[in-house]
C-alpha cells in the first residue's frame, strides 16, 4: 500500500484510502512513541528541510521530532519575514536549498498556494505544513485520528468546527478529510467568521453554539486570533466568549457527552473557559501526541513511496 | 542574426526617407469603416502615407509601387487601446514607450493611451512631454493620461490645465480609485471645462485588500479576497458625481455584473459615464486561479461566470464602449512571488485582438463593424481624438487583421518586455497582420515607410 500522490498539500480530493492508510499507519508510530527507545531507522539517509516562512512552535517541533523519531537528517530555515523582503527571491531561496540535495520539504507559508508552487520548482516531497487559510493537512489528519481513537470510527459522526472559519486553514482540510471518510460536518460561529458560499462544499453553518454543542458528537473548536478579530469581525472578545464561547455551564445543560478538540494554542476564557480546557471533554493534549505520530506515518509513507 | 525589435526600430529611424516618393498598394481586402458605413471587398492606393485610391486597381497602371497583397483580411481604421501601462518612466526594465509602442503595432494598434502610474507619475507638462517626444516618431500614437491628484497621493489636485494644454487625452489615478468623493467631485468639475474624461480604476479602498474576488473559489483557495461591491461602490459614487457635476467619468476595467447594470441604468438616465471591458474580463474566471499561477492576478481580480457573461451582455447592448487591454508589464522575478505578494497585472496588448474575435466575433456576440467600433471608434471619442476614416484624402491609419487565421500564443515572441500573460498557448483564432499610421507600416515584423 503506498500513498495515490507524492505530496501533501491538501486534504482536498485526497482519496479515503490513502486517509485511512495514513491513519492506520499513525496507529502503529503511536506505540513507537509508547517505547522507551522511541526512534526507527526507517528514514535514514534520507534529509529533510523544514521551511517555515511564518513563525510556528507546535507545528514545528512536531515534525522535527517525527523526523528525528524516523532517523532522518533535519534542517530547519525559518524566518518570519519574507524572502523577497531580504532581496532573495522565493524561487532563489527554494532552489538553494534543493541544490543541497534534500529529499522532502516541510513548508509553512502565510501565503496560500506555495506548497502547491514548490510542486513545480522543486523534486522534492512537498508536504504542506500550512499555507494561508487554505490547507493544514497534518492537523486534520491528526485531529481525525484523535477522534476515532477516542469514539472508534468517524463514519457517521457529527462534527461541528467553531469559531474563526474565514481565517483558518484547519477547517478546510478538516471539511475534506472528514466529509471523505463519511463524517457531517457543521460550521458555527458569528457570520463575519464564515467565508462566502462556504456552504457549497456540503457543510451546513449555524450561529448557535448551544446548537452546537447538543447537535453534534464532536465540537473542534478554533483559535481566535486576539489581535486581529476583535474589533473588526467581532465586537470584543468578551461577546465572543458570552455568545460563543465554550463553558462548563453550556455543557452541563446538554445531556450526553461531547468531545472537545482545539488545535491549540488556547485562549483560555475566549472560544473555551479554562474549566472546559481542563476538563473531561477535551483531548486537547493527545492531539500534541498524536501529531507527531500522523507526521511520522505521512513522513514514512512519502519517504518510502516507490 | 536578427536584431532586436527595438534596435531596428531606431535603425529605421537613422536611414533617411525624405525625396522619394513612397506609393504603396494594398490588395484585396475587405475594407470596414462604421463610420462612413463601407464594407466591401477593393484595393487602396497610399502615397507617402495618405490614402489617395480606394478601388480596384490594376497595379500595372502604377508601377514602382509596393504591392502589399492582403487578401482575406479587413482593414479597417486604426485599432486604439486606451488603457495600457509603458512603465516610461521608472521601470524601463519592464517595458519602455518604445517597447510598449512596438507591442502594440504588433497587437494591431495604432494608438495607445498610456495611464500615469508611473515613477515619478504622469503628473506634469515635463513628464507628458518626456513620453510624447519618446513616442513622437513612432508608428503608434501615444497619448499620456494625466494623474488626478499629485503624486497620484489622492491629497491635491495634480495641474490639469497645465497637463491637458501639453497634451493629456483625460485623468486618471489609475491603480486605485481617486482617494476621497470630495477630489472626485472637484476634479470632475475641473476637467468638464475641457469635456475630458475621469478615468476611474474602481475599487473601494477598505474593501480592498485582497489577492483574488471573493467568493466560493476563494473560500476554497483560502486566499484573502475583495468583494464585487467594491468595484460596484465606486462606480455608483462616480455615476452620481458625474450626474451632480456635469463632469464626464469612464469606467476603467469594468469587471462585476453589478456595475454594469449600474451603468447601464446610468446610460439611460443620460448622466456621462462610459465603461471598458479587458479580454481578460470576458474571458476567464476565478476558477483560472487553482493552480495559484500569477499571471492570473490582476486589478480587479477575475470574476465569476455570471459576471463573465455580463461584460458580454454589456458590451452587445452598448453599455460597455470599448475594449482596453490594462496591459501591465512586470518583471518575470516580481510575478515569480508568492501569491499574496505578486503585483497585480498581466501584458495584452498582443493577445487582445485575437481573444476578442475568438471569443466575441467567431462566437457571435458581435458583428465586425460592432467589433470595430469598440476597437477604432469608441475609444477615441471618449478621449475627444480624431477617428481615422477610410477615404481618399485622409491619412493613412490603418489596422489590418485576418479573422480567421488561427495561432497559438507564444509569450517568448511577444515585442512586449515583459511576459506576464495568463494566455501563453491558447489557441486563438484572429490575429493582426499589419498597421499602418504615420507614413509607416508594420508587417512581417518589420518597420518600413509607406
Amino acid at each position: 500500500m503506498s500513498l495515490s500522490s507524492k505530496h501533501l498539500i491538501g486534504l482536498k480530493n485526497v482519496p479515503k484510502e490513502d486517509i485511512e492508510l495514513i491513519l492506520d499507519t499513525a496507529t502503529t508510530f503511536r506505540e513507537v512513541l509508547e517505547r522507551p527507545i522511541k526512534k526507527v531507522p526507517t528514514l535514514q539517509g534520507k534529509t529533510i528541510c523544514n521551511l517555515f516562512f511564518e513563525s510556528s512552535t507546535r507545528t514545528r517541533l512536531s515534525f522535527e521530532l517525527a523526523q528525528k523519531r524516523l532517523s532522518a537528517d533535519t534542517i530547519n530555515f525559518s524566518t518570519s519575514t519574507s524572502s523577497t523582503k531580504k532581496g532573495e527571491t522565493f524561487k532563489d531561496t527554494v532552489r538553494n536549498i534543493e541544490a543541497m540535495k534534500v529529499d522532502m520539504i516541510v513548508v509553512r507559508h502565510e501565503s496560500a498556494g506555495v506548497p502547491e508552487y514548490l510542486t513545480r520548482i522543486s523534486q522534492a516531497n512537498i508536504i504542506n505544513a500550512g499555507d494561508g487559510r487554505h490547507e493544514h493537512p497534518t492537523q486534520a489528519l491528526l485531529d481525525m485520528y484523535s477522534i476515532r481513537e477516542k469514539l472508534g470510527k468517524l463514519k457517521g459522526l457529527k462534527v461541528c468546527i467553531v469559531g474563526d472559519i474565514a481565517h483558518s486553514r484547519v477547517a478546510l482540510s478538516n471539511i475534506y478529510g472528514l466529509q471523505a471518510v463519511g463524517a457531517k460536518v457543521t460550521l458555527c460561529g458569528p457570520k463575519t467568521m464564515i467565508p462566502r458560499e462556504i456552504e457549497n462544499l456540503g457543510v451546513k453553518v449555524i450561529h448557535d453554539i448551544d446548537k452546537a454543542i447538543s447537535e453534534h458528537d464532536v465540537l473542534n473548536v478554533l483559535r481566535i486570533q486576539l489581535e486581529r478579530e476583535a474589533g473588526s469581525t467581532i465586537p470584543s472578545l468578551r461577546e465572543y466568549h458570552n455568545y460563543f464561547g465554550i463553558t462548563s455551564e453550556r455543557l452541563e445543560k446538554n445531556n450526553r457527552d461531547v468531545l472537545i478538540l482545539h488545535p491549540g494554542p488556547i485562549n483560555r476564557g475566549v472560544e473555551l473557559s479554562s474549566e472546559v480546557a481542563d476538563g473531561p471533554y477535551q483531548i486537547i493534549l493527545n492531539q500534541v501526541t498524536n501529531g507527531v505520530a500522523i507526521r511520522m506515518a505521512v513522513l514514512y509513507l512519502l519517504g518510502t513511496r516507490p | 542574426m536578427e536584431l532586436p525589435l527595438e534596435w531596428q526600430y531606431y535603425i529605421y529611424l537613422e536611414l533617411d526617407h525624405n525625396g522619394s516618393e513612397m506609393k504603396s498598394i494594398l490588395k484585396s481586402m475587405r475594407i470596414i469603416d462604421p463610420q462612413l458605413k463601407i464594407d466591401r471587398v477593393t484595393d487602396i492606393l497610399i502615397e507617402n502615407g495618405m490614402i489617395k485610391v480606394i478601388d480596384d486597381i490594376n497595379e500595372n497602371d502604377f508601377p514602382d509601387t509596393n504591392i502589399y497583397d492582403f487578401s482575406n483580411c479587413i482593414c479597417a481604421p486604426g485599432f486604439f487601446d486606451m488603457h495600457v501601462h509603458l512603465r516610461e518612466p521608472g521601470r524601463e526594465d519592464e517595458e519602455t514607450v518604445i517597447t510598449g509602442s512596438n507591442s502594440a503595432a504588433a497587437g494591431g494598434f495604432t494608438g495607445v493611451a498610456c495611464m500615469p502610474n508611473t515613477t515619478p507619475a504622469i503628473d506634469s507638462a515635463e513628464v507628458i512631454n518626456l513620453i510624447k517626444e519618446k513616442s513622437s516618431k513612432h508608428l503608434v500614437d501615444v497619448f499620456p493620461i494625466g494623474a488626478v491628484s499629485k503624486g497620484r497621493n489622492g491629497e491635491i489636485l495634480a495641474p490639469i490645465s497645465e497637463m491637458f494644454s501639453n497634451g493629456a487625452v483625460g485623468f486618471s489615478d489609475d491603480g486605485t480609485a481617486v482617494k476621497s468623493a470630495a477630489l472626485l467631485k472637484n476634479a470632475l468639475e475641473y476637467t468638464s471645462m475641457y469635456n475630458a474624461p475621469i478615468i476611474e480604476h474602481c475599487e473601494e479602498e477598505s474593501l480592498a485588500d485582497g489577492a483574488m474576488n471573493e467568493g466560493l473559489v476563494s473560500t476554497t483557495l483560502g486566499l484573502p479576497s475583495l468583494p464585487t461591491v467594491s468595484e460596484d461602490l465606486i462606480v455608483m459614487r462616480g455615476i452620481l458625481l458625474a450626474e451632480y457635476t456635469g463632469g464626464r467619468i469612464h469606467i476603467a476595467h469594468i469587471s462585476s455584473k453589478r456595475s454594469v447594470e449600474l451603468v447601464r441604468e446610468a446610460k439611460k438616465k443620460g448622466i456621462n459615464v462610459t465603461a471598458e471591458v479587458t479580454p481578460h474580463h470576458f474571458t476567464l474566471t476565478d476558477e483560472t486561479l487553482r493552480t495559484f499561477d500569477t499571471n492570473f492576478k490582476m486589478s480587479p481580480p477575475l470574476r465569476c461566470r455570471e459576471d463573465v457573461e455580463a461584460m458580454i451582455e454589456g458590451l452587445k447592448d452598448g453599455t460597455i464602449d470599448c475594449i482596453a487591454s490594462d496591459h501591465a508589464p512586470h518583471s518575470i522575478e516580481e510575478k515569480e512571488m508568492e501569491f499574496i505578494y505578486a503585483p497585480n497585472g498581466i501584458i495584452g496588448l498582443e493577445t487582445q485582438l485575437g481573444i476578442s474575435l475568438s471569443e466575441l466575433y467567431h462566437k457571435k456576440h458581435l458583428t465586425l463593424e460592432e467589433l470595430i467600433n469598440k476597437f477604432a471608434v469608441n475609444p477615441r471619442r471618449i478621449l475627444n481624438l480624431d477617428i481615422p476614416k477610410l477615404e481618399v484624402g485622409s491619412a493613412a491609419n490603418l489596422t489590418i487583421f485576418d479573422a480567421n487565421k488561427i495561432w497559438t500564443v507564444d509569450k517568448s515572441k511577444f515585442k512586449s518586455k515583459s511576459k506576464n500573460t495568463p494566455f501563453d498557448k491558447r489557441l486563438l483564432t484572429g490575429k493582426s497582420v499589419a498597421v499602418i499610421n504615420n507614413e509607416q507600416i508594420y508587417f512581417d515584423g518589420e518597420f518600413k515607410k509607406i
